[in-house]
């Protein structure tokens, strides 16, 4: 079991209630996700920096208590690059007018501990161990602004409860899933992504998925036909939420095995596993509620 | 008799369950509104006597689940198993049902306005459907006994490996399941139609309806089918 929520924001005026309209979707999933939780928010583009990279400290001892003013300093010093810092405990986000890849390549080789969540001009992640209102909390989640956002409440069956094992995962850049089910076959998607140069950074099944799917993108593939192959390549129980820069997509195996109901309104399209999830989003009571139809590509631009 | 209403947004469903189960037969003709539902699971499961609930709302899983003797209304939709296991009574979904609606159920009417999800009547075991809109893939698997009209259309698989329920499907079958067959109506069938669509308040003329039976082939072991049916 899993919880899912999505929330994405049509009229611009809500992008600065975003974080606020989505704390009670993410604790509405408690009973579904107890051990973890997480949540991928697209803020629109990085203005002058290149990139944005979110961080996660919490592997290492002391994490919560990381010097990441420190990194920040190191970093500008050894790369020369125009770096900005947003840091609170065990976690940061550095805008970089740098590529990522050299930045992310000289964290992982002078702070190996360090966990890299996600890259990319859009997202920003966070995602830690702990209940969901331990998780929001420990964020700030409700201050969160932005055009959407995919969230996640974890009740972990297939792999430990461990912070890189929670959602979403992201591969790539600008690229999050979620995921309510399990999945039969990762490790055959594994060998098939590994010999292509694919790093995977866990066991965990939903990260096949994710980078399975972010691969065909990658080779070209608009976001209808890699939905399309993920339907032909994963096997199993699935519910996806996934984001990008500008659009969220939601599909459902096709035994429609894991729940997803969806309100939509003038104002927003929000999605979660459970309606109790959405109970108390304004104007609730005269949205479109439906269910997603098992096997069928939802997908909503911002 | 008191009409009495619950707001979930301030009661917890146990308390409201909790009323409900305390209710006896005497108490016939009660009316209990339940009101802010928010998609709670297991509203009124268990009523054990003939009260009238009304949920004004969305709700969770498993509502009016378990049902003997009582009514339950729900002016919205349902979430997974509404009405499973239901014993008598009528269980009523204003809007569409999720998966698995009306799971098992022995006896009593489940009505749902709107579209049921997939597996709905799935186990069947004396219990009457009608569903006005279409239902998901799956349906009606291993029914036993009872009857599903269907007014819309029915995804694939429909009343696979089937016993002795029937259904009745106005719109289009993607696909019959394993040993379900197509038969066609008798003035029994007819009769049968007219009375669960008026009791269900809809408006079809039940010669416009197919019959799904099934073909009794899978009762017993075949040797020779070598796992093909």
């Amino acid at each position: 079991m899993c919880g899912i929520v999505g929330l994405l924001v049509k009229t611009p005026d809500l992008r600065a209630r975003l974080g606020e309209l989505m704390v009670p979707m993410l604790i509405g999933m408690t009973e579904r996700g107890p051990d973890s939780a997480g949540l991928a928010v697209f803020t629109g583009d990085a203005g002058d920096h290149a990139r944005k990279i979110s961080v996660y400290s919490g592997l290492i001892e002391d994490g919560d208590n990381f010097n990441w003013q420190g990194v920040a300093h190191e970093l500008k010093e050894h790369l020369g690059v125009s770096i900005t810092l947003e840091a609170k405990g065990n976690h940061a986000i550095f805008s970089v007018s740098a590529d990522p890849e050299i930045v992310k390549r000289w964290l992982k080789d002078e702070y190996p501990g360090l966990f890299i969540l996600s890259t990319g001009k859009s997202i920003n992640l966070y995602k830690d161990i702990g209940t969901p209102a331990e998780v929001a909390s420990r964020y700030d989640f409700g201050k969160l602004q932005g055009t959407h956002l995919v969230g996640h409440t974890r009740m972990a069956t297939e792999t430990a409860v461990t912070p890189d094992r929670a959602h979403p995962f992201t591969a790539g850049e600008d690229f999050c899933l979620v995921h309510n089910g399990s999945l039969s076959n990762p490790n055959g998607i594994r060998r098939k992504l590994e010999p292509q140069g694919i790093h995977f950074d866990t066991d965990n099944d939903t990260e096949a998925a994710c980078r399975f799917l972010e691969w065909r993108l990658r080779e070209g593939d608009n976001l209808e036909t890699a939905l399309k192959k993920g339907f032909e390549e994963l096997d199993g129980f699935y519910t996806f939420l996934m984001g990008t820069p500008d659009a969220l997509a939601l599909i459902r195996d096709p035994f429609a095995c894991k729940p997803a109901v969806v309100a939509e309104t003038d104002d927003y399209v929000a999605i979660a596993s459970e309606f109790r999830s959405l109970a108390h989003l304004p104007g609730i009571n005269h949205a479109h509620v439906f269910e997603p139809a098992p096997e069928e590509m939802y997908v909503w631009k911002i | 008799m008191e009409n009495l209403t619950f707001d979930l947004a301030q009661t917890k469903v146990s308390a409201l369950n909790s009323y409900l189960h305390r209710q006896s037969g005497e108490s016939g003709g009660q009316k209990i509104t339940v009101i802010n539902p928010d998609g709670a699971h297991n509203i009124a499961v268990g009523l054990d006597s003939p009260v009238e609930v009304e949920v004004i709302g969305h709700a969770g899983y498993y509502a009016g689940g378990m049902n003997k003797t009582g009514k339950v209304i729900i002016k919205g939709s349902a979430g997974t198993g509404v009405g499973e296991n239901m014993m008598s009574g009528v269980v009523h979904v204003q809007g569409f049902a999720s998966n698995g609606a009306g799971a098992s159920a022995h006896g009593g009417l489940l009505i749902i306005d709107g579209d049921a999800g997939l597996r709905c009547g799935i186990s069947l075991k004396g219990g009457d459907i009608v569903v006005g809109g279409s239902v998901g893939s799956f349906s009606a698997f291993m029914a036993q006994a009872g009857r599903m009209v269907i007014c819309g259309d029915a995804g694939d698989a429909l009343g696979d490996s089937l016993y002795e329920a029937v259904l009745y499907v106005k719109g289009n079958i993607k696909s019959l399941g394993a040993d379900a067959q197509i038969e066609a109506l008798t003035d029994a069938d007819i009769s049968a139609l007219t009375d669960l669509l008026q009791q269900s308040g809809l408006n079809h003329d039940p010669k416009s309806f197919k019959k799904v039976a099934s073909r009794r082939e899978l009762y017993h072991w075949n040797a020779d089918a070598n796992q093909e049916y």
